[in-house]
């Protein structure tokens, strides 16, 4: 019989024994070690979970504190800006008015600048025109010059045209008073007579004329009878002259205008 | 020939007596325990613990991991019994490398004692797990036809879990016996090799076995929870 029954016994007491034995001396001390392990691992995890929310925490308020950072300076930053661009529009059209104030300045005292060298002008040409033409008519003819422009004048006389005459007969019939010749200077006899005569010939009338020295008339004559007025003098030259210097120096004031692109150049 | 290590007796006085199958029983449950002591003396429950701990620890989470595969829930309430009878199977298989050890497992008496430590096991999980009533109801599962069937087949498959156990660990030692007389150089020592793997699979295949009969008795309500074909070898 290959089945010994007190040997099966024997062996299933010693496998309780054995259970027990491995139950007590292995099973329990490794488990136990195992869970302790794994206990303590997970509460290693747990507190690196922990210290990472923390870190996590902590970099995300960096991270706003920064940002918080980062938007105030450049709050101030365009603040400065703004700032800046203000005070330099100020001070550009500060320098803009005072600059303009400065040009219009000067150009006014150019402008009075020119206008004082056109009087110049005029009155050293009057003067000079005057003396040119009294030295240049008494150099040329025998005659003095208060006898050439008494000649002049009753030859303007003469050669004067309907219309003026006319009314200038209507009003030397109508007056009582006498008409009036003035004169820059003091007209000898002979050119009073030649003056009357001619007055009398160019109008017909017998008027009475009575001479007046003026001496603004510069060299001339002129007749006025009834408001009506005939004159000849060098100072209406010499206006004419001096408009002409004005208008010259307008020009010159006048800013230069640029020559057209393209237009033949002389 | 001796068949069994029964068979040689050191003492005997009446009934009791002393052979090689409780001797060397003994040798190994000094082996065991001594050895689980002294390796679980200093343990530690820290990271860094000494290799023995290491392979303690994966044998002992193997064994869980298995019978929690199998469908054993808690699986440390069934550790102590099943680990048992894993180390026991495999320690017997593995010392037979030692000359002149007889694997306690080449007895049918032994083998006979584990088989019947199952036979009571398995009703003893089965009633804690689903009270007596609910026990006895799984043996009229799915009718009450079934009734002698089930009971046939679970003294049935008792029988054939001592019978497997025994004939492989006596024909591995008797191959060698054999072999030893024949060829004594080279060929002993490759069967030596395949005995180690054989007693290693009969170990997992037997304690594999007796966690499926357990889970089957405490998993009454599932229809397939009784094992329809056993492994044999």
């Amino acid at each position: 019989m290959l089945i010994d029954w007190f040997t099966v016994g024997a062996q299933t007491l010693n496998f309780l024994i054995l259970v027990w034995l491995m139950k007590r001396f292995l099973y329990k001390p490794i488990l136990h070690a195992i869970d302790a392990r794994e206990k303590r691992i997970a509460a290693e995890i747990a507190n690196a979970d922990a210290k990472k929310a923390e870190a996590d925490k902590a970099r995300d308020e960096f991270q706003h504190k920064n940002e918080e950072f980062d938007q105030q300076r450049a709050a101030l930053l365009s603040k400065a800006t703004d700032e800046a661009n203000a005070v330099r529009q100020q001070l550009l059209a500060d320098a803009q008015q005072a600059a303009d104030a400065l040009s219009a300045k000067r150009q006014e005292s150019l402008r009075a600048d020119a206008h004082n060298l056109n009087q110049a002008i005029g009155r050293r040409t009057q003067q000079e025109v005057f003396a040119i033409a009294r030295k240049a008519l008494s150099d040329l003819a025998t005659t003095s010059l208060e006898e050439r422009l008494g000649e002049v004048f009753t030859r303007r006389l003469r050669e004067m045209d309907g219309a003026t005459k006319a009314s200038l007969a209507e009003a030397l019939k109508t007056t009582s008073d006498p008409a009036v010749v003035r004169s820059a200077f003091d007209l000898p006899t002979e050119q009073r007579a030649a003056i009357q005569n001619a007055i009398n010939e160019t109008f017909s009338v017998e008027s009475r004329v009575r001479f007046v020295t003026e001496p603004d008339l510069i060299g001339g004559i002129e007749l006025a009878a009834n408001g009506q007025k005939v004159a000849w003098s060098i100072a209406d030259y010499l206006a004419s002259l001096q408009k002409g210097v004005e208008e010259l120096l307008k020009e010159k004031d006048k800013p230069e205008t640029k020559p057209k692109p393209g237009s033949p150049s002389t | 020939m001796r068949l069994s290590p029964d068979e040689m007796i050191f003492w005997q006085h009446g009934v009791l007596k002393l052979n090689a199958t409780i001797v060397f029983t003994w040798g190994l449950m000094l082996l065991l325990a001594i050895g689980s002591k002294l390796i679980t003396h200093r343990l530690s429950k820290g990271l860094l613990r000494s290799r023995w701990q290491n392979l303690l620890e994966i044998v002992v989470s193997g064994i869980e991991k298995q019978i929690e595969e199998i469908g054993l829930s808690p699986p440390r309430k069934y550790l102590g019994f099943l680990g048992t009878l894993f180390l026991f199977v495999a320690s017997a298989s593995l010392c037979t490398v030692i000359p002149g050890f007889e694997p306690p497992t080449g007895s049918l008496s032994t083998t006979a004692a584990l088989a019947l430590c199952v036979f009571v096991a398995v009703p003893l999980f089965g009633i804690e797990e689903l009270g007596l009533g609910g026990y006895l109801k799984s043996y009229m599962e799915p009718t009450f036809i079934m009734l002698p069937f089930n009971i046939i087949s679970e003294i049935s498959r008792t029988l054939a879990l001592a019978i497997r156990l025994f004939g492989n660990m006596m024909s591995g030692a008797m191959i060698i016996g054999i072999l030893l007389t024949i060829t004594p150089f080279i060929f002993p020592i490759v069967m030596t090799v395949l005995g180690l793997l054989t007693g290693m699979v009969q170990a997992y295949i037997f304690s594999i076995l007796a966690a499926v009969y357990i889970a089957a008795a405490t998993r009454v309500r599932k229809p397939e929870s009784e094992p329809e074909a056993e492994p044999s070898k």
